[in-house]
């Protein structure tokens, strides 16, 4: 019954500290969570929840376009939120847009965290020439803005495919274009965090004791700098989720047969001024409310993760 | 001071060859100049001539060093889609986005720092929080989609302002300007605020983080100690020790909004650069790409610049060659 | 009591937490005569800077003063405005903190400095108060003051910080300086002239001194009176002289024996076993019995206010008769 003794300490542990006492503090915070946790769960799910399956053409049906949402005069209760031009269910499209979005934000992430974190380890472990040519490119990219490198990215990368190529290497091509623009402040912080481990007593310890550099950074300093990489990975997710959808907006990105939030509203853009106002309104509110509860998180992660602004 | 520019302007003479490289790679190695310029019915012969004449038979770092040479002069080459040199067509385009950029550049750090400034002296004041809570929501919402809601709530349903377009512009030799006339101003108003508000938000954040961090230093509590006036203690001792973080930020999220305005030029049918960039992206119109690259990265470069200039005049310890910093 | 310049009368500032409310300075009483320099001397977090940022109106929220009251020249001033207050810091308390190298504001000139200061509080014009900032920074030893007056902080020694930080407090001539620990960040070397400047420039302007230190030593050369805090109370207080040659409270006595003597010759020096209590587990009855040599059982129960002795008091059970001193020796 050990075990069991280790998980009630282990959860009183949690229960009783700093971070989780702030959690609990802060109403905010708690819903922030429970949205982003519906929203993850939601887009899981989707298959089973969503009314209709957007993606799939052979469903649609151009008699559907632009049927306004069931409470409106001529909505009917088989589209609650409405239709768009090609006879898709909004609330649909929603959850599967979400679930593309979702999906395209936590890749981009997550690989420009690994690039990031990598890049950072190696170069505040390395030092010298290695250290001042990683950090010198991640400055210069750094002054860039992600929205032009991701744009300049997926130009690049039309030029190097055909169109059938393009499209079908789409998502993949957003994915490494965010995730490529991320990594210079994983690198920045994971270094500085790096030098800082570097100099303490205990790894010097584990370099006479003769272990081999990747196994002492990865055992001893790695979890010295998961505190930060994981606050930069929330706020980044909500970054990545505005990149993508901003992308899809500007037509570069997820192509409109499949859309995700971004793709809706721009489609949705088209018919803004002649009235049909729940293409675009439906998408952009599930867009913020999602970007909005993870950067809640993110802020509220920040702050507990560094006492000195509490 | 002066071996400090000079080391400055040196870094940034490497920043902008490397950004050449790399436009000169898009350029050369990214689909082939050749077949991008000339029509389906050239013959080979042509073709190898064409080649010739543009010298892609030199070796590399020769084309390389035309290219810089070329680019330093404003020659980036032929727009692939619209057949006219792309430096024209930059040049026809630039005046709207910078004074757009400025206009919203503006609002971003007046307003900014005036919210951050409140909110980081009140800290748990209504109109901080009230503060708070609109900065996360602009850093929230995409910057297209508040454009779209700001074109809906003005132009489409109370239709107050304009929704796209510079509105009527006057030309002042190169320059073309919207802000000598009363629609030409109106049209900056809705993308001013569409491009300004995540910068905005952006700087009010780190102005009321600064402030926080100041007011509880050693020197603050001294200067209460002293019995200076709040005004004092605030303006005077600390704000003014936030400036060189807020200068740093500032002068950077300035040179990014160059680069969003690709967004709000989309949504407001801007005729700026940001526009043409996104179409060649679309079209992969390369030496248009390239050279808004270069052009993006120059204002950077020269920001970055004026930034480091203006440490100097802020902050004393800087001033003092070799002296002590603590 | 009425000819005293500084009079405090049962403070108790009370620190509000997640875990309830603390109390970080318990019921301190103490007074100081014009002219005079009173030492308070404690271990950190024993609320000696607490009550020196109590009495001038710094207390840092959440911190505040539930209890007592502060008087400076017969008039309260605990429960005055912010603003009230801000022309009485500065003009009537001047005040020192611990490190010279973060108290001056890096971005300003010493004399841009010194001059604000005075403008502040006097009615003087630019000029003259410049030419005033020149003299106060001759009279701290300040070398080639003329020269220098357009420095930046940076460019000054740690002991020639301090030594503008102490023109900074004396520039308005307050009658009464608060010094928290002012030497404690300087080389030792540097912390005798400091302190010896610091005595001499109030005997001169007649401005009296509130020391804070943990080093009795610094009480012993330069205060005229002492009070001993321990856990947010005065454990003892009483002249100078009398307090060394014959402390009463065993915590005094405790850091009588840690001051190395040349005078005293010792094999080493002994050393108060424990730790003061964290406020938020002060125990039951005299703060002190976990760590006194002497504690008995009523130490345990009751806690002990000061009792006067022949020339000071002390709060210790054991001093419940005069002549209690043989039973410590």
């Amino acid at each position: 019954m050990d075990i069991f003794r280790y998980i009630a300490k282990r959860y009183t542990l949690i229960i009783d500290s700093d971070i989780f006492y702030s959690f609990r503090r802060s109403p905010v915070t708690v819903v922030a969570a429970v949205i982003t946790v519906t929203y993850i769960l939601g887009t899981i799910f989707a298959p089973w929840i969503a009314p209709h399956n957007s993606y799939d053409l052979t469903s649609l049906s151009l008699l559907d376009a632009f049927l306004p949402p069931a409470w409106i005069e001529g909505g009917t209760t088989n589209f609650l939120l409405g239709t768009d031009d090609q006879g898709r269910g909004i609330l649909s499209t929603i959850i599967w847009g979400s679930r593309l979005s979702l999906g395209v934000g936590f890749a981009a992430v997550i690989f420009s965290g690994i690039l990031g974190t990598a890049l950072g380890l190696i170069s505040g472990s390395a030092g010298g020439r290695v250290d001042a040519f990683i950090m010198r490119v991640a400055e210069v990219q750094l002054t860039f803005p992600a929205i032009l490198i991701a744009l300049l990215v997926d130009g690049v990368s039309r030029g190097l495919m055909n169109v059938y190529e393009a499209e079908a290497m789409a998502i993949y091509v957003v994915i490494f274009s965010i995730g490529v623009s991320f990594w210079p402040q994983y690198a920045r912080t994971v270094r500085a965090s790096t030098v800082v481990e570097m100099e303490k007593s205990y790894v010097e310890a584990a370099q006479v004791a003769g272990r081999h550099p990747a196994v002492i950074m990865v055992r001893h300093v790695l979890p010295n700098v998961m505190g930060p990489v994981l606050v930069i990975t929330t706020i980044n997710l909500a970054l990545a989720i505005i990149l993508e959808a901003t992308l899809s907006f500007l037509g570069v990105g997820i192509p409109p047969t499949e859309p995700s939030l971004g793709t809706m509203i721009r489609i949705g853009n088209d018919y803004l001024f002649s009235g049909e106002w729940w293409i675009t309104v439906f998408p952009g509110a599930a867009l913020a409310v999602l970007v909005l509860a993870v950067n809640l998180l993110g802020d509220w992660m920040r702050d507990a993760f560094n006492p000195k602004l509490r | 001071m002066l071996a400090f520019i000079i080391r400055r302007i040196l870094q940034s003479i490497v920043v902008m060859l490397m950004v050449a490289l790399l436009s000169f790679t898009l350029f050369r190695y990214v689909g082939d100049p050749v077949v991008s310029m000339v029509g389906r019915d050239t013959t080979f012969e042509e073709r190898a001539a064409l080649r010739e004449t543009l010298g892609l038979n030199d070796p590399i770092v020769v084309q390389f060093g035309r290219f810089v040479k070329n680019a330093s002069m404003g020659d980036f080459g032929i727009s692939y889609e619209q057949r006219r040199p792309v430096i024209d067509l930059i040049a026809e385009r630039a005046p709207a986005t910078l004074e757009l950029s400025f206009v919203s550049g503006l609002f971003a750090l007046v307003v900014g720092v005036f919210m951050g400034v409140y909110s980081g002296l009140h800290k748990d004041g209504f109109l901080s929080k009230l503060f708070q809570s609109v900065s996360l929501v602009g850093i929230s919402l995409p910057p297209f989609l508040i454009g779209i809601l700001l074109i809906y709530l003005f132009a489409v349903i109370l239709g107050w302002l304009p929704s796209m377009g510079r509105g009527e512009v006057r030309q002042l030799g190169f320059w073309s300007t919207g802000f000598l006339s009363f629609s030409g101003l109106i049209s900056l108003i809705l993308p001013a605020i569409t491009l300004g508000l995540f910068q905005m938000t952006l700087i009010m954040r780190l102005v009321r983080s600064e402030m926080l961090e100041v007011m509880r230093t050693d020197y603050i509590k001294f200067a209460r100690a002293r019995g200076l006036t709040n005004r004092a203690v605030n303006f005077g001792h600390a704000l003014k020790n936030t400036l060189v973080p807020v200068i740093t930020v500032t002068g950077l999220q300035l040179g990014q909004i160059i680069a969003y305005s690709i967004i709000t030029e989309t949504v407001f049918q801007w005729p700026g650069m940001g526009y043409l960039f996104l179409q060649a992206v679309q079209r992969v119109d390369l030496p248009v790409m390239g050279a808004y690259l270069v052009l993006v990265a120059l204002i950077f470069v020269v920001i970055n610049l004026i930034v480091d200039f203006l440490y100097y005049v802020v902050d004393p310890r800087l001033r003092m060659e070799g002296g002590a910093v603590s | 009591m009425s000819e005293q310049l500084l009079d405090v009368q049962d403070l108790r500032v009370m620190l509000p937490t997640r875990k309830g409310l603390l109390t970080a300075v318990d019921g301190v009483s103490m007074s100081i005569a014009a002219g005079e320099v009173l030492g308070v001397v404690g271990e950190s977090g024993a609320g000696k800077s607490l009550t020196g940022a109590a009495i001038t109106g710094l207390l840092e929220p959440p911190l505040y003063i539930a209890n007592g009251k502060i008087e400076l020249e017969g008039k309260r001033i605990d429960n005055l405005s912010y603003s009230k207050m801000r022309r009485i810091r500065g003009k009537q308390i001047g005040a020192i903190f611990q490190d010279p190298l973060t108290s001056l504001n890096p971005l300003y000139s010493v004399g841009r400095q010194l001059v604000e200061t005075i403008t502040t509080h006097l009615p003087v014009s630019d000029a003259v108060a410049k030419r005033q900032a020149i003299d106060l920074l001759k009279e701290v030893g300040l070398p080639a003051a003329e020269a220098r007056i357009g420095h930046f902080p940076h460019q000054f020694s740690g002991g020639m910080r301090q030594r503008v930080v102490i023109a900074l407090a004396l520039c308005a001539n307050p009658r009464l300086i608060i010094a928290d620990e002012p030497t404690t960040a300087l080389d030792v070397s540097i912390q005798a002239q400091i302190i010896r400047l610091l005595k001499r420039l109030c005997r001169e302007h007649k401005t009296a001194v509130m020391l804070i230190t943990h080093d009795m030593g610094v009480i012993a050369e330069t205060a005229d009176r002492v009070a001993v805090m321990y856990a947010g109370r005065i454990v003892e207080v009483g002249p100078v002289k009398d307090v060394i040659k014959n402390p009463h409270h065993p915590y005094t006595v405790g850091l009588m024996n840690s001051i190395p003597s040349i005078a005293r010759e010792v094999e080493w020096l002994t050393q108060i076993d424990g730790a003061m209590p964290r406020l938020n587990d002060i125990p039951d009855g005299c703060a002190f019995h976990p760590r006194c040599p002497h504690a008995f059982e009523r130490c345990r129960r009751e806690r002990p206010n000061l009792i006067p002795m022949r020339n000071s008091q002390a709060a210790c059970w054991l001093c419940k008769k005069e002549g209690a001193d043989e039973q410590r020796q």
